[in-house]
Formats: structure tokens, sequence, C-alpha cells
């Protein structure tokens, strides 16, 4: 029962991502590179980890500048504009940003606005940012900033700006909270120049599930990849249990040459190894998830499952009713699909169950290894990225641990729901 | 109900064999089993045959190959003057609707996993007899044949919920839908309890006369054929050696063997612990070696030395109607050709 | 007549919880079986009779809710006895049971003689020699050459097969032997041999036997003394020769009547109805519902009720 409704949940939670982010804008989303994600911390953190006590990291802020004042400046002429534009926030947080950012957008026709930036601390310290032109969309990432990280004493800026400076030599020490303001003072030089700045501080969590590398928010990728996950499981294990049926009952009921060939087959395909075949597949022709899909399911027909299926349609086949049903006129096809199959179903339904997940290993597998559709958010994939990108030797557990925890659930759910499928079917394993 | 035959026998198995090969380790073959070895029979429109025999005897062999379910390996089944064919086609198929199948167990007989409505529907369905409106008609019909009402009771009912009684009667009630001309029923009641079996066998010998079917009804009891057949086939190692009417027979047993299965039935009498009954020693035979001669002679306490092991005896006829396939009797009667 | 039975066997019950409820499969049993005397409890298929023979031997399954009663096998309460005690002093020691289709049963990879002695050696340090003497002396007695000692199960036939299981039954010489359906399997004329063989044991060997049968042709070629069986409870007890002569209770009296003779032109007639299932069976008398001679005071349950000749019958006709 419980593991029916953690499968429930997986199903649920699959059918929600299609509905909240259709397909084609979470492959956007996914391949989307820095254009997309570019408010997003890198390799953040899951944001549920400030509930911990003790935690307390900070979220990405990302303010636009608020007022702006536009005087004249005496001394030019040719209608020179002064444009003070100021962004400030409040800081409380016990640990420095990742990354800080001002994204610039300005509107002339020729000559560039120029801005100057400084940067004003709680405890009344202004620190200058420098000068510089602004284009139509300029990023000045200021934690790259080397020269301000001199200035800074060496530390990097998301940390020098955000410290107590009156430390000498100065260190990371604690973070300094309290208010902090952005200005920018911009001179415009055209009649219809406009000039806007966005600040994002950028912070170490993100969001349910953190970030990767390519600052995309887990959760997508987590989220798609259920449904992925589950349909490729779901339609393999179909694929492969219905036909594997389907055949051992032709094989028994013609019996003759078609039974032994059939078992033939079997046989050999027991012996061929699956994974290097994937890899070979995967590396020589095409790594499209429906190609993987097909060449399982191939592989999978003619698995021992046939001798297993055979032994009991060779019981069944003996019964008086399928005589009965001869007896009646009923033919070979009927007396198959009508007869004989509908028998013997209960004992697919747990073995299929619990072959579900086992083919979303095999795809996280071939995804872990690099093989797979690469072009699709899965979690396989967000595996082989962890991997790609030394996760664990960083220490980006949630990377690793997340996509772990979603498959040993998918496997635990399908494995719960078969072996109850199977007690409640099959009553000659229920216990007196 | 249905047309009747008006000239000669319903049923005519003449000169049948039915022989099995046993393959040794899937290639040479280890011998043959001679489950039917000449058996020729006729069965009347609206008459009632019992075919008598011990398990191994090769009868259920028998009602297989009258149904078309094995193929004879000698010798033809002619129904209403027509030779059945059993590799298949149409003929086969309209021979099917004619015979209905009784068998043995009732609920192996009945798809576990189908419901009454379905079970007496799928006959209907695969003859493609009327349309759906028509098969439920008909379905209700049968139901009510066999008695089995309230019948919307029985409709959505599976086999594991009806008794053994129950499960028979959806069993005739399947055999009969199709308005057949001949039964084979294969040891219908030797299943089921003993107050139920005259319950079924009057419920069948009533369906039989009321519709005029010819019925063969097979069994190992002899005790049960008085109140349900006309005639006695009695059959021993794939052979008939005994073909009287009922009354006869009980009354005047000719072939030893027949005489020693009525020996053998304890009638419910406290007499019978006072003393050892008579009866023959030893097993019936293996079909796949059968004794030379009469099948019957190593046996047989009249058997005739120096005969009875050389030379199979022929059927030969009494009185009217009365054949017995024994060398005892080759002085009175002559031999039927 | 009781008190110096045998056997006696006074209101066994055994009642099996199942997911459909509970199971009043014995429901107060009385009988008494004497030396070398042959009883035969006549019923029909969930009756209780299986239950009854597996409830004296006690070979309980594991969903028992109760299992009481007393059973006197020569004085001693063997139910009182403890379980190891059982196992070792009368099980197959004193009484022994050849299950319903146990010839089906027989082991398929042990040869039937290893399977006969096998009893004897492992559980009651017999000696293998004497165990072979035993092996033989039995097969005699059930009428199967020695030379199947050294055959395994599938080259036996049907009739050979169940003798070799009333052989193992009797191997250690018990005072009683419960025979579940011995002959429902088989052929009319393995059936009389057996039987045959069974009043030659009757006889010769001193043993008793309680025959379960549905059967009451069958039942009558051994039987003294006749028990029937319905929904749980004896209905029936008496001599063989005065119930088959007479049968007092009416569900034995319709029983008689539904059996087909060979012998005799009657025409069978049938029972109409079923049985009541043993979970929650009815109150009063259970064959009630179905009885011709149906009353008013039969709602109220009769006892077993003695007549004159000794029998007893559960019925208030016979008040």
């Amino acid at each position: 029962m419980a593991g029916l409704a953690l499968v429930v949940v997986l199903v649920v939670v699959a059918v929600g991502a299609v509905i909240a982010i259709p397909y084609d804008e979470a492959i956007q989303l996914w391949r989307g590179g820095e254009a997309i994600w570019i408010e997003t911390p890198r390799n953040a953190l899951p944001g549920w980890v400030n509930v911990l006590p003790g935690v307390n990291l900070p979220e990405t802020i990302a303010l636009r500048a608020s007022q702006r004042v536009t005087g004249t400046v005496p001394e030019q002429s040719g209608g020179v504009r002064a444009a003070a534009l100021a962004v400030s926030f409040d800081y409380q947080y016990d640990d420095f940003p990742s990354e800080v950012a001002l994204f610039f957008e300005a509107a002339f026709e020729q000559r560039q606005p120029l801005a100057s930036v400084s940067w004003l601390m709680p405890d009344g310290r202004r620190v200058s940012l420098g000068e510089q032109t602004v284009g139509a969309s300029t990023r000045y990432v200021v934690s790259q900033d080397q020269r301000l990280s001199q200035r800074l004493g060496g530390l990097p800026p998301e940390m020098g700006l955000f410290t107590d400076q009156r430390i000498d030599p100065p260190q990371a020490g604690p973070v300094l909270k309290g208010r902090y303001e952005l200005a920018v003072d911009g001179l415009l030089f055209e009649e219809k120049s406009d000039l806007g700045v966005k600040l994002v501080v950028y912070g170490k969590v993100h969001g349910v599930a953190g970030t990767d590398h390519r600052r995309r928010d887990l959760a997508v990728a987590l989220l798609w990849g259920t449904p992925i996950a589950l349909a490729f499981g779901l339609l393999a294990a179909v694929g492969s249990s219905v036909t594997t049926l389907a055949i051992a009952a032709v094989g028994v009921w013609y019996g003759g040459w078609i039974d032994a060939a059939i078992q033939r087959v079997t046989e050999v395909n027991a012996i061929l190894p699956a994974l290097p075949i994937l890899i070979l597949v995967t590396t020589f022709y095409s790594r499209s998830l429906w190609v993987i899909l097909a060449v399982v399911i191939l592989l999978n027909i003619f698995s021992l499952g046939i001798k297993f299926y055979r032994a009991f349609f060779l019981q069944v086949r003996e019964s008086p009713y399928i005589e009965a049903a001869r007896a009646y006129g009923a033919g070979s096809r009927r007396i198959i699909v009508r007869y004989m199959i509908p028998r013997v179903l209960p004992l697919l339904a747990p073995g299929f169950v619990t072959a579900i997940p086992s083919f979303v290993f095999l795809e996280t597998s071939l995804a872990f290894l690099g093989l797979g559709d690469p072009s699709l958010p899965t979690w396989g994939k967000i595996l082989n990225d962890a991997y790609q990108n030394g996760a664990l030797y960083k220490g980006y557990y949630y990377w690793v641990l997340q996509p772990s925890a979603l498959l040993m659930l998918t496997g635990l759910s399908f494995a719960m729901v078969g072996f109850a499928l199977d007690r409640v079917l099959n009553p000659r394993l229920r216990l007196q | 109900m249905h047309k009747q035959v008006s000239i000669g026998p319903l049923l005519s198995v003449q000169g049948l064999y039915t022989w099995f090969e046993l393959r040794r380790w899937g290639f040479g073959r280890a011998g043959v089993v001679r489950a039917v070895d000449g058996v020729s029979l006729t069965v009347e429109p609206g008459e009632a045959i019992a075919v008598v025999g011990e398990s191994g005897c090769g009868k259920s062999t028998l009602a297989r190959a009258i149904l078309g379910l094995v193929p004879p390996t000698r010798g033809e089944i002619v129904f209403a003057g027509q030779p059945l064919d059993p590799r298949g086609g149409r003929r086969l198929q309209w021979y099917r609707a004619q015979v209905g199948f009784i068998q043995q167990d009732p609920y192996g007989a009945l798809p576990p996993f189908m419901d009454v409505r379905r079970i007496l529907g799928e006959p209907l369905a695969i003859q493609k007899i009327g349309d759906k409106q028509e098969r439920e008609t008909r379905v209700r019909e049968a139901l009510e044949e066999v008695k089995l009402t309230p019948v919307e009771d029985f409709l959505p009912k599976f086999p594991h919920m009806l008794s053994g009684g129950q499960q028979q009667r959806v069993v005739i009630a399947r055999a009969i839908i199709l308005r057949p001309r001949l039964l084979i029923a294969d040891e219908p009641v030797s299943m089921l309890d003993a107050s139920v079996r005259v319950e079924v066998l009057e419920l069948l010998r009533s369906l039989q006369q009321a519709h005029k079917l010819s019925l063969v009804y097979i069994t190992h009891d002899l005790s049960t054929v008085r109140h349900f057949a006309e005639r006695v086939l009695v059959m021993y190692a794939g052979k008939i050696v005994e073909n009287a009417p009922v009354g006869e027979l009980l009354r005047n047993p000719l072939h030893p063997y027949t005489q020693a299965l009525l020996a053998a039935i304890p009638d419910p009498d406290p007499e019978n612990a006072k003393s050892l009954r008579e009866v023959p020693v030893g097993e019936p035979p293996s079909l796949l070696n059968p004794p030379s001669g009469c099948r019957f002679h190593p046996r047989c306490p009249f058997a005739i030395k120096n005969l009875c092991e050389r030379e199979e005896p022929p059927e030969l006829e009494s009185a009217k109607g009365h054949l017995v396939a024994c060398w005892l009797h080759r002085d009175v009667m002559g031999a039927v050709p | 007549m009781i008190e110096d039975s045998l056997l006696r066997i006074e209101d066994l019950r055994l009642h099996y919880r199942t997911s459909s409820g509970l199971v009043q499969a014995v429901d107060g049993v009385s009988f008494g079986l004497g030396r070398a005397q042959a009883m035969a409890v006549i019923g029909e298929s969930g009756c209780g009779k299986t239950s009854l023979a597996r409830a004296i031997l006690r070979l309980l399954p594991r969903n028992v809710a109760t299992c009481s009663g007393r059973v006197f096998l020569d004085g001693t309460d063997i139910m009182a006895l403890d379980e190891e005690r059982f196992r070792r002093e009368v099980r197959w020691v004193k009484m022994s049971l050849v299950a319903q289709a146990a010839m089906n049963s027989l082991n398929p990879v042990l040869k039937v003689g290893d399977q006969v002695m096998e009893p004897m050696m492992r559980g009651h340090g017999v000696t293998k020699e004497a165990a072979l003497e035993r092996a033989r002396e039995v097969f005699h007695l059930v009428g199967i050459p020695v030379e199947f000692l050294q055959r395994y199960a599938f080259e036996l036939s049907g009739g050979m097969r169940q003798r070799a299981v009333i052989a193992m039954a009797m191997v250690l010489r018990p005072a009683v032997v419960i025979l579940d359906e011995p002959t429902s399997a088989l052929d009319v004329l393995t059936q009389a041999n057996i039987m045959n063989a069974l009043k030659r044991i009757k006889a010769e060997q001193d043993m008793s036997f309680l025959l379960i049968t549905h059967d009451i042709g069958a039942a009558s070629e051994v039987a003294d003394m006749v028990a029937v069986m319905y929904a749980g409870q004896l209905v029936e007890v008496g001599a063989a020769s005065r119930f088959y002569g007479q049968p007092l209770h009416p569900y034995a009296q319709k029983l008689m009547a539904s059996v087909s003779r060979l012998r005799d032109e009657k025409r069978p007639e049938f029972i109409p109805g079923q049985p009541p299932s043993l979970i929650g069976p009815p109150a009063g008398c259970r064959f009630a519902p179905r009885c011709p001679f149906r009353m008013a005071r039969c709602e109220e349950e009769p006892p077993l009720l003695e007549q004159e000749d000794g029998r007893r019958v559960k019925c208030w006709l016979y008040a």
C-alpha cells in the first residue's frame, strides 16, 4: 500500500511536471545557456537547507535600480544630462554571496552613456567600483574585477564588499550585515539616451533543488526527469513483457519447430550482453532516446522470461477448458488471446511492475556514462554532469544525492507495488 | 428445435484406430500407444449409449476422436452421413456446432477468468450466431434449461463462486447452447458428490429426451447406466468387448470382463462385509504393449488355452442386438461381418 | 457400549480461522470404535470428515482456532499429551492415517520401499534389516509383489500406489488406521481388490479401521459400524447391519435413496438444496432446510438420541 502511494506520488509529479512546464519549454530551459539562466547562481544548494538550524546562506538578490534623478550637469554643453541611480538592499545573511554582477541597459544612438559606480556599505564606507561606458546591454561582473580585488586587499570582491574592512590586514571576516547601497552616477550624452541598471547579488542557495554548473535550476531537470524516466520504464516494460508473453504463448500453442525455434533464439539472446550492445549503439549510431528504447525492447523480447511463461503456458494448454474451447470451434488465435493469455496475465503483472525501475536504471546508467540523449533533462544526465564537474570532489553533494534519491524512490515504490501485487494475485505465496 | 435425420444412424464410427507415437528423447520412436484399437459403433438419433470402462481403456480418447480433437490413425467417423475430416475447414466448424462436449472436471472445464455470461457466449460468438441481442437471449435460455435460476443471479458469477454441481450445469449449458444433435459426456459426474450425481444425470437425461439428442455417456460406473442410457458398450484395452441394450447387459452379461465389472460393484448392503468379492487379479493392460490375442486373457477365469492368447476374438452376435467379442461364445452364434 | 471401546471420541471440535470467517469443520463429534472393528464415516464433501481425521491425529493446520474435546485411545486421553509424546507414542505407532489422494503424494525420487521403511527407521530406531522384513510383510498384506519395494512411485499403477500407502500406514502395527477416501479415485475392479485386502487385514490382523468416504456402497464392504456426518456433526451412528436395512435420519435416508444401484430397478432420487456452509452454520437442526419431515421443533438443535437397538440419531423424530 505504501508502495502504491509512492508510485502515485511519482506519477503525479510526472504529470504535474509535464503540465507545468511544457515539453518545448523544458528543452529550451535545459539547453538554454547563459541567456536564460543568467540570474541564477552557479552550483547553488537547494533552498531548503536554510531551514536547518544554524544555516543562513544567502539567497539571490536581484534588484533593479529604483531611484532615478535626472538633472543637468552644469559645466558640459550639448545637453549632457546626469542620471543618478541607486539600488539599496538589506543583507542579513551569515555568508557571502557567490557572485555580484551589474547589468546595465542603455538606450542611445551614438554616444554611449558613462556610468560611475560606487558601493556604500552599512558602516558608511564607500568603495568606488570604477567608471565605464555602457553599451546597449553590458554586464559588469563585479566579482571578477581583479583591480577591485586588489583594492580590497586581495579579497575577492564578493567577499571584500561585504566584510568589515577596518581589520588590517583585510581578511574574509564575518559578514557585515546591514543596509547596502549601490550608487550609479551616469552621464547621458544624447537627448533620448537612457540608462538603467540591475544589481544581482548571487546567493548560495536557489530554489528547491539548487543549480548546476550551468546555473540551471536542478528542479527543472529533476521534475522533468520524472516523466521521462517513468515513460521510458513503462514503455520498455510494456513493450517487452507483453511481447514476451505473446511469443511464449504462440510457441507453446503451435509446438513443433516454432516452439523449438523460439527456444533457441531465446537461449542465444540470453547470452547477448545488453549494456555493451547499448553502448555500441549509442556510440556509433544514435543517442536518441527512442533508439535506445527500441533497442532495449528488442533485446528483451526474447528474454528468459519466455521460458518462465512457457512453463505456465504448457500447463494451461492442458487445461480442460482449452480442450472444451476447441470442441466448440475456437481457432488457434482466439484460444491464445482469449483463453491462454488471460490465465497467465496475473503472473505477468508483478514481474512487469518490478521491471519498470530496472529499465529506468538502465537508461540512467547509459546517461551517466554519457551515452544518453544529451538534449533531455534526465536524472542520468544530472549525474553525468555532476560527475564530469567533480561534484563530490567539490562538495556539491546535493547535485548527486538528489537524482540518486529519486532513483531509489522509484525503485522502491515500484518494487513495493510489485511485491504487493504478487501477494494479491498469486495466492500460493500467501502465508496461511 | 432442429432437423431430424430420419434414416440411418446419426453417428457411425467405423473401424477407428487412434494410436499415439511415443517419442524417446524427442527423436526415436519408443513405441505406440494404441488407445483406440479398432472400434466400431453407431448411435441412432435420440439414442443414449453408455461406454463403460476403467481408466486407461481408451474411452476418453474415443470421446476425443469423435469430437474431432484427435485425428484418427485409421478408420472413419461418419456423422449424419458425412465423413468427418479432422483437418479443418468449414465442415469441421459446422461439425463442432453439432456435437456438444461435457467434461469430467467441472471446475477445470470453465475458464476461471470468465463469468458465466461470457462462458456461455463464447461458443455463440465463435460460431457467429446471431447478434448481441440474440446471443443474450440464448444464453439465458440455456441457463434456464439447466435450471440455474434465477438467471440474473448466475450470469455475473465466476466459476469459483459456484458449487461443483452448479459448475457442471454451466458446462452442460455450454454444451447445448449451440443446439447440437449429439452430446459427448466424459465422466460427467465422477468428480461430483454422491447426492449431486443423480441430479446432474437426471438433468442430462431430461435434456436429452426433451430435445431428442443423441448422447454418448462415458463412465466407469456401471451402476449409473441403467436409467441413463439405452445401450451399453463395454470397453477394455482399446477395444469394445460387449455391446448390448442396457437391461439385457445387466441381466445377462456375456463377456467375462463385464461379468467381473458387475460383480465388483458394491451396492450398499451390509452382507458385503462378510465375504471377499471375487474379482480378477491383476491390472488393466498397458496400451503400449497389450497382451496378444484377446486382451483380457491374462485375467480371464475362463480363458481357453491355445485360443484366447493366440487370436483376437471377432465381434459375435448372440440374441438380437447383443454383441460380444469372446471366444466362449464362438459356437453359439454367427460372426458379425 | 461406548465406554470400553478401543477408540473413544468425546465432543471433538475443530474450528479454523479463514479470511471468510470461522469454519466450524468438526462441531461436537462423539463416537466409539471397538477392537478389530471397522467404522465407516459417511459424508459428502464439505461435511468436515477430512477435518475429523486430521483432528483425531492432531495433524492440525496453522490457522486452527479451536481444537477441543477428548480422544481416548486404550483409556488414555491422547489429546492431553504434549506434541513430542504424541509423535513418539501415538502417531503412526498406535494410530495412522491414509490421507485422501495420498497415492499422489508419494515421493517421486525415493524408491517405494525406502518410503515404507522410513517411519520405522527414522522415528523409532528400527534397524534396516528389521524394517525391510516388516516392509515385505506389509506389502504381502496389501497384496503387492515384494519386488515393487525396489520400484519408484511412477512405476506403480494407481491401485498399487494406494496399496503401498496403506502398507505404509500399517508398518508400525497401529491399532487404528484411518483411511480418508481410499478408493474414490480408483476403478471398480481395483477398488474391489483393495476392499478385499482391507477385509482380510481386519480379520487377520486385529486392526481397527475408520473409513471415511462418500461412497455408501464401498463403505458397506467393510463397515461394522456406520456414522453419517452432515455439516460438521454426526447425525446417525449405529451398526451397519441395521443402518443399511433402515437408515433412520432423514438425511441418511435420502443419501441411501440417491445412490445408483446396480441390482435394483429403483430410480435414484436426488436431494434438493445444498449443505450449509461450515462458516456460521444455522441454528437448530442443520438439515432442517432440506428435510421433508421438518417440524417446528427442529429450530432447536436435537441431541444424539439413543434408540432401543443401540443406534443414535440426531433427530427429533426419534425423541
